[in-house]
C-alpha cells in the first residue's frame, strides 16, 4: 500500500538560514496528526513546503505515491486565519464555494449543484444561518469554521490545516474537533499545526514533534512523552508542566 | 445636437473610465493602487524617448514607449523591494519621483531641441488633454475596454480567489503567478491608454476612485465591479463635459474632481458603509430601542405588582418617574421617548407626568417584552449562537433563528413563568 504522505529529505531555507532541515516524514495510513513545536520551529513552513507554496532547498514530497501536482484535487488546505483580508467583499457562502473551484476548471462558475454542496458543508460546521453575512462580521471562531467548510467543500482525502484552533473559544474548539474526528472516520488524513500541548493526547492519534528537524514522530501513546517534549521545547518548564498535566489527564 | 468630435471624445473618455474603474477594483483589493500610480509616472520618460527616437507624435508608438518604461519602473520597484531592505512606501516614492523627474527633463529637452510643431502635444501627457482625441484613439480605447471587460468576466472566479487567498489558489494547482501578471498587465494597459486623456499625474485616481466609491454601496465583489465600471463611465462622461465647457482647464484635474465628488457622495450616502446611512440607522435604532425599553418597563411594573399579590394595574398606568427611576435617562429624554409613544398612539396622556398605555400600546408592550426575554434566553442558553446573531435591531429572535430554537426558548420561558401574556 502506498503511503498517504511521504516527505523525504525536505530542507527549506531563507537566506541560507535553515527553517526546516532534512525532514523525513511518512504517514502510511489515514491519521489525525498534530504537528507541534515551539514558535519558529517551522510548523507552518512544513505545510507550505509540502504543498509547494514555498520553494524547497531540497527534498521530495509524494502523496498517494504521486507528485503533489498530480493529486491536487485530493488535497485540502486551511490557511491561517490572519492570512486573508476579512474585509474582502464576499459573503460566507462565496468563501465556501471557493472550495469547489478546483474541480470546476477554467472560466466555469459554480452552479446550483455546487451551491447545494457548499450549503451542506456550511451546515456541517453549524453556520447555515450565516450564509449571506459579509465575512468581516463573523467572530474569529466562525471565520475559522468558514475556512473549514471551504476545506470540506474540496472533497479532499488529505487535509493540511494551519492552526485551525487559534483564537477560538472552548465550545468552537470542541465543534471543530468533532468535525475532524468525523472526517477521520470517513478515512481522511488530516495534518494539523497545533499549538496547545494540553489537548494533543485528547484529540490526536499521531504526533509530529518539530523543531527545525523532526525530533520524533509516531502514535501519540508512544511518542508524546516528557522526554521527547523536552527535546523539542528545550528547558521551557511551563510548557512541559502543561504537557505533564495533559499526560496525567490521559492516563489516570 | 452634439458635434461629432465631442461625441468621439465623450465616448472615448467614458469607456476609458469604465475600463480603469473595472480593473481598478482588483488594484484596490490587492493593495496595488499605488503601484498603478508609480506605473503611470514611470511611463513619462518612455513617451519622451519614443518621440525622440521616432521624431513623430503617433499615439500607438508613444503608448508603446509608455508601456515599456512603465513596466521597467515596476520591475525596478520589485527589485528594490526584493534585493534591498527598503520598505514598500520608500521604494514607491523613489521609483515614482525618479522616473517622473527624468520624464520632465526629457520633455524640456524635446521642447528646446526638437524643431517643428509636432512636439506640442507632449505636455498634454502631464495633465491630460481630451480635446485632441481622434477616431483612431477611440478605436484603441474601445478595444482596450472590451478586453478588460471580457477578461474580468471570463476570469471572474480566478481573479476573485487569487485576490482573496492566493495561497489557497496555489494549492488548487492554479498558475497564480501568471494570473497575477495578467491582472497587472490589464491594469498597466488601462493606465497607459488613459495617459493622453487624463495625464500621468491623475490617471491613478481614475483607477482608484470608482472602485473605492463602489465599496461604499455593496459587500459583493460582482456588484462592486459593475458599479465601479458604471462610476468610471460616469466620471469620464461628466468630467469631459465639464472640461469641454470650462475650456481653459486641462481634462485630468477636472476628471479627478468629478471622481472625488462621486467618492465623497458615496462616502456619505453609500448604502452599505456610507456615513449618513450609518448615522440614520443608528438614530432610528436608538429611538426604537428606547421605545422598546419603555414598553418593557411598563410591562414589568405591572408584572411585579401581580407577583406581590397586589391587583395588577388594569389601566396600565405609569408616571415619568417610573421610567427615569429604572433607566438612567434624564427627565427630558424620558419625556421625548414618551412623546414619541403618544404620537404613535401607544401612550395616552392622563395628567401632568402621568400616562397609560392604549390598547395598541398594551399589545406592543407584551410583544416587545417577549422579544427581549427571548433574546436574553438565547444569550443564556446558546452563547455560541448569540454572539454573532445578537442584534438589538431585531425586536425578536424569530427573524434570525430556526423555528425549533424559538420554540425551545419559549418553552423555557414558560417553564420559568416569565412568558408575557
Amino acid at each position: 500500500m502506498t503511503a498517504v504522505l511521504d516527505i523525504h529529505d525536505m530542507t527549506v531555507a531563507y537566506n541560507r538560514k535553515p527553517v526546516l532541515w532534512d525532514i523525513d516524514l511518512v504517514l502510511s495510513q489515514p491519521q489525525l496528526a498534530a504537528v507541534i513545536g515551539p514558535n519558529g520551529a517551522g510548523k507552518s513552513t512544513l505545510i507550505k513546503g509540502t504543498l509547494g507554496l514555498i520553494p524547497l532547498a531540497s527534498g521530495r514530497v509524494e502523496m498517494f505515491g504521486k507528485g503533489v501536482d498530480q493529486v491536487r484535487r485530493q488535497i485540502g488546505y486551511v490557511p491561517q486565519r490572519e492570512s486573508v483580508d476579512w474585509d474582502f467583499p464576499v459573503n460566507v457562502l462565496d468563501v465556501v464555494l471557493m472550495g469547489t473551484y478546483g474541480s470546476l476548471g477554467w472560466f466555469r462558475r459554480p452552479g446550483p449543484a455546487e451551491r447545494a454542496w457548499a450549503r451542506e458543508c456550511l451546515a456541517r460546521v453549524g453556520l447555515s444561518a450565516f450564509e449571506k453575512q459579509q465575512i468581516g462580521q463573523l467572530s474569529g471562531g466562525q471565520q475559522q469554521r468558514v475556512f473549514l467548510a471551504r476545506a470540506l467543500a474540496q472533497r479532499a482525502d488529505l487535509y493540511f490545516m494551519d492552526e485551525p484552533f487559534a483564537g477560538v473559544d472552548a465550545a468552537t474548539e470542541r465543534t471543530i474537533f468533532e468535525l475532524l474526528l468525523a472526517m477521520r472516520q470517513e478515512g481522511k488524513t488530516i495534518v494539523v499545526v497545533h499549538h496547545d500541548l494540553r489537548t494533543v493526547p485528547q484529540y490526536f492519534d499521531y504526533v509530529v514533534l518539530l523543531n527545525m528537524r523532526i525530533v520524533a514522530s509516531g502514535p501519540v501513546e508512544t511518542t508524546f512523552t516528557p522526554e521527547n517534549l523536552r527535546k523539542t521545547y528545550g528547558g521551557r518548564l511551563a510548557v512541559l508542566d502543561a504537557a505533564g498535566d495533559a499526560l496525567k489527564g490521559q492516563r489516570p | 445636437m452634439i458635434a461629432y468630435n465631442t461625441l468621439v471624445v465623450l465616448t472615448g473618455v467614458s469607456l476609458l473610465g469604465a475600463a480603469t474603474g473595472l480593473v481598478g477594483v482588483f488594484a484596490i483589493l490587492r493593495r496595488r493602487a499605488l503601484t498603478g500610480d508609480a506605473l503611470a509616472h514611470a511611463a513619462l520618460p518612455g513617451i519622451c524617448l519614443a518621440f525622440m527616437l521616432t521624431g513623430e507624435r503617433r499615439l500607438p508608438v508613444l503608448l508603446l514607449g509608455a508601456f515599456a518604461s512603465g513596466l521597467l519602473g515596476n520591475a525596478v520597484l520589485a527589485a528594490l523591494r526584493r534585493y534591498t531592505k527598503l520598505k514598500e512606501d520608500a521604494a514607491l516614492g523613489i521609483v515614482l519621483t525618479v522616473f517622473f523627474g527624468l520624464g520632465v527633463v526629457l520633455s524640456r529637452l524635446i521642447q528646446n531641441h526638437f524643431p517643428g510643431g509636432n512636439k506640442a502635444g507632449l505636455d498634454s501627457f502631464l495633465l491630460g488633454k481630451t480635446a485632441g482625441m481622434t477616431r483612431g484613439d477611440l478605436f484603441w480605447i474601445a478595444t482596450l475596454a472590451g478586453i478588460c471587460l471580457v477578461a474580468v468576466v471570463l476570469l471572474y472566479k480566478e481573479f476573485k480567489l487569487i485576490s482573496f487567498d492566493g495561497d489557497f489558489a496555489s494549492t488548487l494547482g492554479w498558475p497564480v503567478y501568471r494570473l497575477d501578471m495578467l491582472m497587472m498587465a490589464l491594469i498597466a494597459v488601462a493606465v497607459v491608454v488613459g495617459l493622453p486623456a487624463v495625464g500621468v499625474v491623475m490617471i491613478a485616481s481614475l483607477l482608484i476612485l470608482p472602485g473605492a466609491a463602489a465599496r461604499f454601496w455593496t459587500h459583493h465583489l460582482s456588484s462592486m465591479l459593475i458599479l465601479a465600471g458604471i462610476f468610471g463611465f460616469g466620471i469620464g462622461l461628466l468630467g469631459t463635459m465639464a472640461s469641454t465647457y470650462l475650456s481653459l482647464l486641462p481634462a485630468g484635474p477636472i476628471i479627478v474632481l468629478t471622481g472625488t465628488t462621486l467618492f465623497v457622495f458615496s462616502l456619505l450616502a453609500g448604502t452599505s458603509r456610507g456615513l449618513v446611512a450609518r448615522w440614520l440607522l443608528n438614530r432610528r435604532f436608538q429611538e426604537e430601542l428606547e421605545e422598546r425599553q419603555l414598553l418593557k418597563i411598563v410591562f414589568e411594573k405591572r408584572e411585579s405588582a401581580a407577583k406581590k399579590a397586589q391587583p395588577p394595574d388594569v389601566a396600565w398606568n405609569f408616571t415619568r418617574e417610573d421610567i427615569t427611576g429604572r433607566k438612567s435617562w434624564s427627565p427630558r429624554r424620558a419625556a421625548a421617548v414618551i412623546n414619541r409613544g403618544i404620537v404613535e398612539g401607544m401612550i395616552k396622556f392622563n395628567a401632568a407626568q402621568a400616562y397609560s398605555l392604549t390598547e395598541f400600546g398594551r399589545r406592543r408592550s407584551i410583544e416587545v417584552t417577549r422579544g427581549l426575554r427571548l433574546w436574553e434566553m438565547l444569550l443564556r442558553e446558546h452563547p455560541d449562537l448569540a454572539g454573532p446573531l445578537a442584534n438589538l435591531g431585531e425586536e425578536s429572535v424569530t427573524n434570525v433563528l430556526p423555528v425549533e430554537t424559538v420554540k425551545e426558548l419559549t418553552l423555557q420561558l414558560q417553564a420559568e413563568g416569565r412568558w408575557p401574556e
